[in-house]
């Protein structure tokens, strides 16, 4: 009985209840993140490498924008939209000329792309990192820490655009016009669906919430230009252990992952706990290579 | 038939006696350069069975190269004196783990899921590298002496640029044999059939698993390789070798170079180097080399998906 009793005092409650609030708002950023990656997958057949470096362009252009006119919510609408256009393009330069081809092509001419877009931010930003002012400032007491209300605003905005966009999705021309060149492409372009166009507007829209993601997580962090490739690898597992091109899975999969980086951090350094992902990724390779949170095919 | 096999000799030992008679006309520099070159060539060889012949685009190569690296430094600091062949023995080892490993789990997934968790797979070494620092030097990596060239129990001389040369061609041709010869056998065949169909392949009745866990066995192996000749001609293991760029920069020879071929690879890292080279020199060192190579890599892949030895190939036989 004292054993056990012992053994519920020595568990950091306050600790567990800090690093849940601190999961679920990198798990809300990291959904953002991979929804944009699942949806240029599951729409388009591409793997977009150089999704983090979109992330990390939105940043550095919210620096800019946030340099120039000071207001934080004016930079994260402008490097949205900036970041979507240069996507737009992107996919029109380099991507739909591997229309019809390999998707493994695809996958070689994004990795080209974030190669030029992170040496570029290199070259003109410079190896030290940036830093974007938090536009809310106010905290409010959890135990011991003065936790911030932004990061809470943070994890609401992405509900927010990620719940919109489903709504889009849903009942919007466009989302409509998104969802039947899923199902079927060729019958979309028969029904006179511009279909190349949707493909370079996903393209768009994936890009922008990238952008948009680096805006909001760039007063957490600061911005530079490797910070692309750590979230791109973290929503590339995402998106495995969701299941490729499955919005909802990807989403939970996102939570249920920060939240364990976030407890593993607890115990061990966070460098470190990246490995806890890594884990969960080698587990439902070996158990469920399809995605954990799939409903099992009949 | 007959005819285009003896050409293809007469080519190979053209090029072989250019190798081998290049570092006593270049100068120092040069002769380095023209080394490392064939050391990448060998890593981006080692990948093309996997991208080229069975049509897995690996994303995880800078881990078994890696690996092979640290398996070669432990051996060179633990063992005194320094032994040549002890360092390939240890380096092999480590990168057939690490390859049985990958292989295990990543041969599960097809095509692009395939590249993907090469890729992390390859960031997991590289986390683990660069945080154990009591063992592997963390990010300062570890430093050693070159060993000395040897021959068991009848030859030994210390390395010079010349004889390091020699040996890195004579490994990196006997290789490229060795390669050639897998390509060609029924296993190859098989690997390729995969390539072309799998669903067909297992239909027949391969274990398409098993196929491909030796494929990437095999792969990781010579990078493995590559990556202990790497740090004989160095002296020293670093973390960044891990890191997820030097694979990319392997996929980038293969594709620059040509797919499928064996040879395309080498000469993918040769323009890339020379380019990398020549652009540094012109605009000096801080300058992003990656931005120019990147628009030619992806040029490359829009107009002209055989790489440059298939371009050639092709015009050649107009």
């Amino acid at each position: 009985m004292d054993a056990v009793t012992q053994f519920f005092q020595s568990i950091p409650y306050d600790q567990i209840i800090i690093q849940t609030m601190n999961g679920i708002v990198t798990g809300m950023i990291l959904a953002l993140v991979a929804s944009g990656l699942t949806l240029i997958f599951g729409i388009m057949d591409v793997v977009n490498f150089a999704h983090g470096e979109l992330f990390m362009l939105g940043a550095y252009i919210g620096v800019i924008v946030l340099g120039a006119t000071g207001s934080f919510w004016l930079a994260l609408i402008l490097a949205s939209l900036i970041v979507a256009l240069l996507g737009g393009a992107m996919q029109i330069i380099t991507l739909r000329p591997l229309i019809g081809r390999d998707p493994l092509t695809t996958i070689l001419a994004t990795f080209g792309i974030s190669l030029i877009l992170q040496n570029y931010a290199l070259w003109q930003f410079g190896p030290s990192s940036r830093k974007i002012n938090e536009p809310i400032t106010a905290h409010f007491n959890l135990f011991y820490l003065e936790y911030p209300w932004y990061r809470l605003v943070i994890a609401a905005l992405s509900a927010a655009i990620i719940g919109s966009f489903y709504l889009f999705l849903k009942h919007g021309k466009f989302g409509v016009w998104i969802r039947a060149t899923t199902q079927d492409r060729v019958m979309a372009q028969a029904m006179g669906i511009p279909v190349p166009w949707v493909l370079t507007g996903v393209f768009a829209i994936g890009a922008g919430m990238a952008a948009a993601s680096g805006v909001l997580f760039g007063p957490l962090v600061g911005v530079n230009h490797t910070m692309g490739l750590d979230w791109v690898l973290k929503a590339f597992i995402v998106v495995v252990v969701g299941g490729m091109g499955n919005l909802g899975g990807s989403i939970a999969a996102a939570i249920f992952i920060s939240l364990l980086e976030s407890y593993a951090s607890i115990w061990v350094n966070p460098s470190q706990a990246v490995i806890v992902s890594f884990v969960v990724l080698i587990l439902t390779l070996l158990f469920r290579p399809t995605g954990l949170f799939v409903p099992t095919p009949k | 038939m007959k005819h285009s096999n003896k050409t293809y000799w007469i080519g190979f030992c053209v090029v072989l006696t250019v190798l081998i008679v290049a570092p006593l006309v270049l100068p120092e520099f040069w002769r380095r350069f023209l080394t490392e070159i064939l050391i990448w060539g060998l890593l981006a060889m080692s990948s093309d069975i996997l991208i080229g012949y069975t049509g897995m685009i690996s994303f995880g190569h800078s881990a078994f190269f890696g690996l092979g690296m640290y398996g070669a430094a432990a051996a060179l600091l633990l063992v005194s004196p320094p032994n040549m062949w002890l360092a390939i023995i240890f380096g092999l080892a480590g990168a057939a783990l690490v390859s049985l490993f990958v292989a295990f789990f990543s041969t599960r997934l097809r095509d692009i899921y395939f590249a993907i968790t090469t890729l992390i797979f390859s960031q997991i070494f590289y986390v683990i590298i660069f945080t154990w620092t009591e063992v592997t030097g963390g990010e300062n990596g570890l430093a050693f002496s070159r060993p000395r060239l040897s021959i068991p129990f009848i030859y030994s001389v210390p390395f010079t640029t010349e004889t390091l040369h020699w040996f890195v061609l004579a490994v990196v041709t006997a290789c490229y044999l060795i390669l050639r010869r897998i390509t060609q056998s029924p296993f190859g065949m098989v690997l390729q059939s995969i390539r072309e169909n799998e669903p067909r392949t297992r239909a027949i009745g391969y274990p398409v698993e098993l196929y491909k866990i030796v494929a990437v066995m095999l792969s990781g192996l010579f990078a493995g390789l590559a990556g202990v000749l790497y740090a004989i001609q160095n002296k020293f293991a670093a973390p960044d070798f891990v890191y997820f760029l030097v694979s990319g920069e392997t996929v980038i020879f293969n594709v620059m170079g040509g797919i499928g071929t064996l040879v395309g690879p080498i000469v993918g890292a040769g323009f890339f180097l020379l380019l990398r080279e020549l652009l540094s020199r012109l605009f000096g060192d801080q300058f992003p080399y990656l931005i120019p190579l990147g628009f030619i890599f992806i040029t490359m892949i829009i107009f002209l998906p055989q790489g440059l030895l298939g371009f050639a190939r092709r015009w050649l036989n107009r």
